[in-house]
């Protein structure tokens, strides 16, 4: 039997210190600690010109003329190019979405407008001059004209009648209309039930905000005809594909796509999206190395957005607080195109979740996908699971309420219990393993929850409004398995790919398909890589984030990198282990099972001084010269992991907040994380990921939330009119953690990066409701800032 | 567009250079000098992201013309290591996790770094005031502080 068989536990077969699990410093700090780190801003090429983009300043308009003559004359100006020249040019130029839904209406997206624009800052216009400052002056002597026509910006304004399509293909402006679950059961327990609690929410735009804005830098080789475009790309090995396939028509396999350090994504830099399109075309067009960089308004106009969810949802109960049934009806802004996963993520990203931590037996959902005149929307960090578990858990409390039970007590009454696993919902899903109460429990004890239901009592008396949110949470994590992602619409498969090389000096090469954006995969590969081979960490070089390099990959979104990237590596590994135990059978002529690997040693069992080191092994590999007889040389795997089941991270978080009923402020008096996300690699980074994740969900809690005018252009865009949490507002943050590791993944974990935003914005809405419970609000929507609270309690009046 | 000489000593060496009026600090440093550690965040004053020392002040490199800064000793995060030895603050970010993309990093250095010269024991919330200009979207800040507090309260040699 080889070692790739022989089960799937972590540290296999012997190693109980190994450095997985430590929270070994990262290899990537050094190099960001000191400015030499480069980001795509950071990429010079020999003879590089500037690329930047007349924007749209209207919501919607009809593009009647451009006249680009006066910008073409200026001195530096290289070219200018409309949307009619991209046409002309023959490539294909088209953006498509990566996710089909029955009856989808799935309109052309080019990556310059020709006749339309649909949502402010849809490119109308391209220069490309000798200096950034050049390119940006010349934006403004190019003279569009327009037609403006009546925009819509609201999802539920969208589909009413005698409202102007965004896109003559929906005249209704409705892109899917998807349902999920069983409306007849549904409606059974409705009106079976002794109680009906509801609830009316919206879930706000938010604008994903990564430090980096996005960029391309594109080279154009006339001699090779080869494309090299340095981004900021969470997934190069998508971008490379749909650059070549969707808008530009370079052969895959003449495109290389690098992203080298990138500042933050949470999202926004999975999608291709016309810039970096542009930037290329534009390379080809001069046979010159071009660059382009957003500004920060520029991205709050064209990285998609996240949520822009209004939603009915009721919840059946009994008198002794069981639930029967859940139902919700949403209307979800999609924007004024469809990103790759912007029709994926309001479906079955999120209806599938409506079950939350609860055996809920009957559950309804339907979600009409509208159109509207704003920045597309898709994926931000929780990405549909945010939203159906904000969902369940606003529910949780107004159901609480409604039975007359503690919100605490009404969700433990209703929670899967551990024997209850692999767990099927009604929302579809199978959860894998779970172990709900004992992350609740670990959260409620070290909030103190029964002395602070006691002091909030004492503190109402004096005048002061204390508040305690739970939130209860379960994610559906990592987007595979490949054939049920295809089975409900997936345009994409849902493996990764790595592989493990010994080199034949013994060190050891990691190449992974997923890329970082400040996750530190380097450091947890290296860790994972070092526990399966015994390698010493220092030996171990991990390389991301260029397709030269690294043959496939589907990159890093959906918090799949350590379960599905990290699973591909382990995999390689055991394959890699599996090829050396043979030589080192041969070699020390000893039978399989008188061998023994021991921490990157094979000895004979009882002798260990009959021994070799997988390193030495590797050397031997290389020589060739003793192998066993059939084998070829060398020692390397590659591997495609494809999971057979989604991970299901999961935890408790509580927020306890004071509410002032005067000024409306919200201040955070303590919050804590219990997070489970299975096996842990590296909780120091574990740990970052949670704090990041709190903070973006306390952030669309109280401060964020994208806003339109009256004209359909956004009021929110820049940083001082978008609240972008600073670090006076966010608390300090206590976490902690259970274990229950995944049963189907090869290292047991689940993925951690975007439970924290799923649990913190449902935990501080829910405890600034339950501060304000003596004046009867049952519930708020984000951002709950000062003036929400203050016109809730009849200040407007 | 008219062009200025300007003189600016950058961690140390001396550049002369000829920049367009318009032309910011951030601009001058990362596309004339090559200095890309200051990032570029939001063009208007608000992310911190290139935040560099000017005369021995933090300043947000992108609310300054270069020619305002002729002269000028300016500091920046390329300069905070010594033949390779990351400084106590830096080592401090890497050791509590004060980082995650790494893009805030450079203008929180010089942030923090330049509140400590004069802090005395601060407190966490003294920290995260001094902070509060710099926008960090991955960490949350808990660990910011942990790395800063840290170097106060230890001393961690010398800050910057």
């Amino acid at each position: 039997m080889s070692d790739a068989a022989e089960g799937g536990g972590v540290g296999e077969p012997d190693d109980a210190e190994g450095v997985f699990g430590s929270g070994v410093e990262r290899r990537e700090d050094i190099p960001l600690l000191t400015g030499e780190g480069d980001y795509t801003a950071d990429v010079s090429r020999p003879g590089m010109a500037h690329l930047a983009i007349r924007r749209s300043d209207h919501a919607h308009a009809r593009i009647v003329d451009i006249d680009t003559s006066e910008a073409e004359a200026m001195e530096g100006v290289a070219a200018v190019y409309t949307g009619e020249d991209v046409v002309d040019s023959g490539v294909p130029n088209s953006i498509p979405t990566a996710w089909m839904l029955p009856g989808l209406v799935t309109p052309q997206y080019r990556i310059l407008a020709t006749d339309k624009v649909r949502h402010e800052g849809s490119g109308v216009a391209a220069v490309v001059a000798e200096s950034p400052q050049r390119a940006r002056d010349a934006l403004d002597r190019i003279d569009v004209e327009y037609e403006e026509l009546d925009q819509v910006t609201e999802p539920v304004e969208a589909v009413e009648k005698d409202v102007p399509p965004v896109h003559e293909e929906a005249e209704d402006n409705v892109a899917f209309d998807f349902e999920l679950g069983d409306e007849e059961a549904v409606e059974e327990a409705f009106a079976d039930a002794d109680h009906v609690a509801s609830v009316d929410l919206r879930q706000p735009r938010i604008v994903p905000n990564a430090m980096e804005p996005r960029a391309a830098v594109a080279e154009w080789e006339d001699r090779t005809e080869k494309l090299r475009v340095w981004m900021t790309s969470q997934n190069p090995h998508l971008h490379r594909m749909l650059l070549s396939a969707g808008t530009l028509g370079v052969p895959e396999n003449r495109i290389e796509v690098i992203a080298p350090e990138v500042g933050g994504g949470f999202g926004s830099k999975i999608y291709h999206y016309p810039d970096e399109a542009v930037t290329a075309w534009c390379s080809m067009q001069l046979g010159r190395p071009v660059k382009w960089r957003a500004s920060r308004q520029e991205g709050y106009v064209t990285d998609c957005h996240g949520r822009d969810h209004d939603t009915t949802a009721e919840i059946a109960l009994d008198d002794d607080g069981t639930v029967r049934g859940v139902r919700a009806e949403t209307h979800a802004g999609l924007g004024a195109q469809l990103s790759q996963f912007g029709t994926a993520t309001p479906s079955y990203l999120y209806a599938t979740v409506l079950s939350g931590q609860y055996t809920v037996p009957a559950i309804h959902c339907r979600v009409v996908g509208a159109f509207t005149n704003t920045t597309p929307v898709d994926a931000y960090r929780g990405a549909g699971r945010a939203e159906g578990i904000y969902v369940i858990e606003r529910l949780m409390d107004v159901g609480a309420r409604a039975v007359g039970m503690d919100p605490a007590e009404f969700r433990r009454k209703n929670l899967v219990q551990p024997e209850e696993f692999p767990y099927e919902s009604a929302a579809a899903l199978v959860y894998d393993s779970g172990e709900y109460e004992r992350a609740m429990d670990k959260a409620l004890e070290h909030v103190g929850y029964e002395d602070l239901r006691e002091r909030q009592e004492r503190l109402r008396e004096e005048g002061r409004y204390l508040g305690i949110g739970v939130a209860n949470f379960v994610e559906s994590a990592g987007l595979s398995p490949s054939g049920l992602a295809g089975d409900l619409g997936s345009q994409a498969g849902g493996w990764e790919s790595s592989i493990v090389r010994f080199d034949s000096t013994g060190t050891l090469t990691v190449m992974a398909g997923t890329a970082d954006q400040g996750q530190g995969h380097r450091t947890t590969y290296a860790q994972i890589a070092a526990e399966e081979l015994g390698v010493d960490l220092e030996d171990i070089e991990v390389i991301e984030g260029d397709t030269d390099r690294i043959p496939q990959g589907m990159g890093t979104y959906g918090s799949r990198s350590a379960s599905v990237g990290g699973g591909a590596i382990a995999r390689a590994a055991r394959e890699v282990r599996s090829k050396a135990r043979e030589i080192a059978e041969h070699q020390l002529e000893a039978s399989s099972e008188d061998v023994v690997f021991d921490d990157g040693t094979f000895h004979i069992e009882g002798a260990p001084d009959r021994s070799l080191h997988i390193q030495e092994i590797a050397h031997e590999a290389y020589l060739g010269h003793d192998l066993p007889e059939g084998m070829d040389p060398g020692l390397e795997e590659t591997n495609f992991y494809d999971p057979e089941n989604f991970t299901y991270p999961f935890g408790t978080h509580v927020a306890v907040v004071e509410v002032d009923p005067e000024t409306g402020e919200t201040s955070i008096e303590e919050y804590v994380a219990v997070d489970d996300c299975g096996e842990v690699i590296n909780p120091m980074i574990v740990e970052g990921q949670v704090h990041g994740g709190i903070a973006q969900g306390i952030g669309a809690a109280l401060y964020e939330g994208a806003a339109y005018g009256d004209d359909g252009t956004l009021e929110t865009r820049r940083m001082d009119e978008y609240a972008v949490p600073h670090a006076t507002q966010l608390p300090d943050f206590e976490t902690d953690n259970t274990v229950t590791p995944s049963p189907h993944n090869p290292l047991g974990v689940k993925g951690v990066g975007e439970s924290a935003t799923i649990a913190a914005a449902p935990a501080v809405v829910s405890a600034v409701v339950d501060a304000l419970e003596p004046f009867d609000i049952e519930h708020l929507d984000m951002p709950i800032t000062p003036e929400t609270v203050w016109r809730a309690l009849g200040g407007a009046e | 567009m008219s062009e200025h000489e300007i003189t600016l000593t950058v961690n140390g060496e001396k550049h002369e250079l000829r920049v367009e009026a318009r032309t910011l600090l951030v601009e001058a440093l990362r596309e004339e000098l090559g200095y890309t550690g200051a990032n570029v965040g939001c063009e208007t004053g608000r992310c911190g992201a290139c935040t560099v020392r000017v005369d021995g002040d933090a300043l947000k490199s992108c609310t300054r013309f270069a020619v305002q800064a002729d002269g000028a000793e300016i500091e920046t995060v390329e300069g905070l290591s010594e033949e390779g030895e990351l400084s106590g603050l830096q080592a401090s970010f890497k050791r509590n996790h004060g980082l995650q993309c790494g893009f805030c990093t450079p203008g929180m250095l010089l942030t923090a770094g330049t509140f400590l010269e004069d802090a005395e024991d601060p407190s966490r919330a003294e920290i995260r005031e001094a902070i509060e200009g710099n926008l960090c979207r991955c960490t949350g800040y808990h660990n910011i502080v942990d790395a800063v507090e840290q170097v106060a309260t230890d001393g961690g040699g010398e800050s910057l």
